[in-house]
């Protein structure tokens, strides 16, 4: 019962009847392999917690290995049930969309992350120190480098496990990412899988400070660029009165009729719009590392220890180019007149950019991380296309791309001298001499960054730039072609430095790996090839999950 | 009190973060200035709460809180790891990998 004169005001309300909260309703199974993920992390840290020192590499090994599994099953088990075409629908009270591209990218997202668990446990390529195999990471993170601490802990053979339950949470965040349906689990995804990123990137065992010093850009950085996407989100929320995306797409494209006088000031406001969707953006684009936003990128890929830069750089990109094909084909195709241009100039800066610094480059990491820069730019041309072959042509670029960059930083952790990992490009002349089959691997996975048939690269850059031609922008795949030539013209040189030079004296040695690095390895050389010899499955695949649901 | 003020004091409170963080060289001060922009984020959503009559705002502006909390947890440890090591937090003194 309301009387109208107790109502005094707007923030003062008769006292409503109390079962007006609906209690929420989870479709937890179609949650399944998020919630595996997480659950295993949480598993880690109780391991971490309860089990001896000398236990817990193979525990934590095993759960992340068997959740990352079971994970995928169940993204296999749902995409068989259909939930990837006819039965895609919004789950957990609009938070979450089960749809075609979501599944594609979680089962994507999840066998990057299982093959990178395995150069993550790699024990065979440092040398034995104290009679103890050690990994990449740091034997105790918190001890100084060179510190009486951290000897103590060498000579007493501790070892960074939390890495594992690290990397787990992390993939839950990116399970989560491409597959939010509101802005807000938008940003808590984004958070949730770059904290554990920042961590991971201060924890390599050589170079501390080089590592140290990645994490705390990186970090600065990110927390800079969430801000930004925080922002945007609270000014989008202004303009549409919601942060789901359905809410948002509907103001967009004029279809609430029923404009409350409360709202009028501010729902519908074009500038609100604009810098919300702009400033959105701008977060997006710094996790991909597309040009204006890509600063980050080279320092942190260099610094960071190499199993977690394979990681990143394939796994981030996944889940960030997930999130942002969602975002502008679902919340903002209403705004694409607008979007477009200003995505054409990223695209086009980001993939001249990218290739033309890349050929300065004398670090094999940093080149790598320039060349991923250059490929960010080539997947954008593919978001730019605005046509279901866009997404469909995206989602296959980003499968194939990321098992090559796993297995090229994979192979980076093989090239050895005393100080560590020898990433210098002048230590790598004449490798193909020294090691051929090292050499071929990388040599391959260099083709197919560069694009040449019968790789992945090659399917993978044909059909986005199809796709570009056919939605219209020519123009955009004329300036995708000429940097894909100059970018091939430095993967040629790092192949001809490797096959046609001398090899050097005091050059680096090829570390003999244990199984599980060489598995990755295989695994990036045989995805490579079978995605470039017969891509037609993978890409009808690609164009089946190829649909958004709104 | 018009509430459309409350937005305009976010939108500089976020610019001074932002200005901040561009001009400043300690790494806890450039941190402080990302929390204040957080900070602006939530006076945004809370503000656009009451012109909206929803409680969204309201709700994201918790979560805000409960992130920028778990940003605080790892950005300290990393920025006082790289302290120990170097003593100094200047980020102009972590240039290693410059070319």
């Amino acid at each position: 019962m309301i009387h109208a004169a107790t109502v005094h005001s707007l923030w003062t309300t008769a006292a409503a009847a109390p079962d007006k909260i609906p209690s929420p309703d989870i479709e937890y199974g179609q949650l399944l392999p998020t919630l595996i993920v997480l659950g295993a992390a949480i598993v880690g840290v109780l391991i971490e917690a309860f089990l001896p020192r000398r236990q817990r590499y193979v525990a934590q090994l095993f759960v992340s290995v068997v959740a990352l599994a079971a994970a995928f099953a169940a993204v296999i088990g749902l995409a068989a049930s259909d939930y990837g075409t006819s039965k895609a629908h919004v789950a957990a009270m609009g938070a979450i969309a089960v749809d075609g591209p979501a599944l594609f990218l979680q089962g994507t997202i999840l066998l990057v992350a299982l093959v990178a668990v395995f150069t993550f446990a790699e024990r065979r390529l440092d040398p034995v120190v104290h009679g103890n195999r050690v990994d990449s990471f740091a034997a105790q993170a918190a001890a100084v480098p060179g510190g009486e601490a951290e000897k103590a802990a060498v000579k007493a053979g501790f070892t960074t496990t939390e890495v594992f339950p690290l990397v787990l949470f992390a993939v839950g965040g990116m399970l989560v990412f491409p597959s939010a349906n509101d802005l807000l689990t938008l940003f808590v995804a984004l958070e949730v899988f770059s904290l554990p990123l920042y961590i991971l990137c201060a924890l390599a065992r050589r170079h501390r400070a080089m590592s140290q010093e990645a994490a705390v850009k990186y970090f600065l950085l990110g927390a800079f660029s969430s801000a930004f996407l925080l922002f945007g989100i609270a000014l989008l929320y202004g303009y549409a009165g919601t942060v789901a995306y359905s809410g948002i797409a509907d103001v967009v494209d004029g279809q609430v009729r029923n404009v409350t006088p409360a709202l009028a000031g501010t729902m519908g406001n074009d500038a609100l719009l604009l810098i919300g969707g702009a400033m959105v953006l701008m977060g997006l684009l710094f996790k991909i590392g597309a040009v204006p936003f890509h600063m980050w990128t080279p320092d942190v890929y260099q610094g960071a220890p190499t199993p977690v830069t394979g990681f990143m750089a394939a796994a981030t990109k996944v889940a960030a180019f997930g999130a942002l094909l969602r975002l502008l084909y679902v919340v903002l195709p209403g705004l694409r007149w607008d979007w477009r241009p200003v995505m054409w100039g990223v695209a086009i800066v980001t993939m001249l950019g990218g290739a033309i610094v890349a050929v300065t480059q004398t670090d094999v990491k940093r080149l790598l991380a320039y060349s991923s820069i250059a490929h960010a730019g080539f997947i954008l041309a593919g978001v730019i296309a605005t046509t279901p072959d866009g997404i469909s042509s995206v989602l296959f670029y980003l499968a194939a791309y990321s098992f090559v960059t796993l297995g090229a930083f994979a192979v980076v952790t093989l090239v050895r001298d005393a100080g560590g990992e020898a990433t210098h490009l002048s230590k790598w002349a004449g490798l193909g001499r020294r090691s051929p089959l090292v050499a071929a691997v990388f040599a391959v996975f260099l083709l197919a960054f560069a694009g040449i048939p019968l790789t992945s690269g090659f399917a993978g850059k044909f059909a986005v730039f199809k796709a570009a031609a056919d939605g219209g922008a020519g123009a955009l795949v004329v300036i995708g072609v000429i940097s894909s030539a100059v970018a091939a013209f430095f993967y040629i040189r790092v192949i001809v430095l490797m096959f046609f030079s001398e090899p050097r004296t005091d050059g680096p040695s090829v570390a003999v790996p244990s199984p599980l690095t060489s598995s990755a390895i295989a695994i990036g050389v045989a995805v490579t090839l079978v995605l470039g010899v017969a891509p037609q499955y993978f890409l009808d695949l690609a164009s089946q999950a190829g649909v958004f649901v709104r | 009190m018009n509430p459309v003020n409350y937005l305009y004091l976010a939108a500089l409170l976020f610019t001074i973060g932002a200005a901040g963080v561009v001009i400043r060289r300690n790494a806890i001060v450039l941190f402080m200035c990302v929390e204040l922009m957080l900070n602006a984020c939530n006076l945004a959503f809370v503000t656009f709460s009451r012109l909206h009559g929803n409680l969204d705002g309201q709700i994201i502006a918790f979560f805000t809180m409960v992130v920028a909390a778990a940003e605080v947890v790892v950005g300290l440890a990393i920025i006082v790891t790289i302290f120990r090591s170097r003593h100094s937090a200047s980020v102009d003194d972590a240039s290693l990998m410059k070319l």
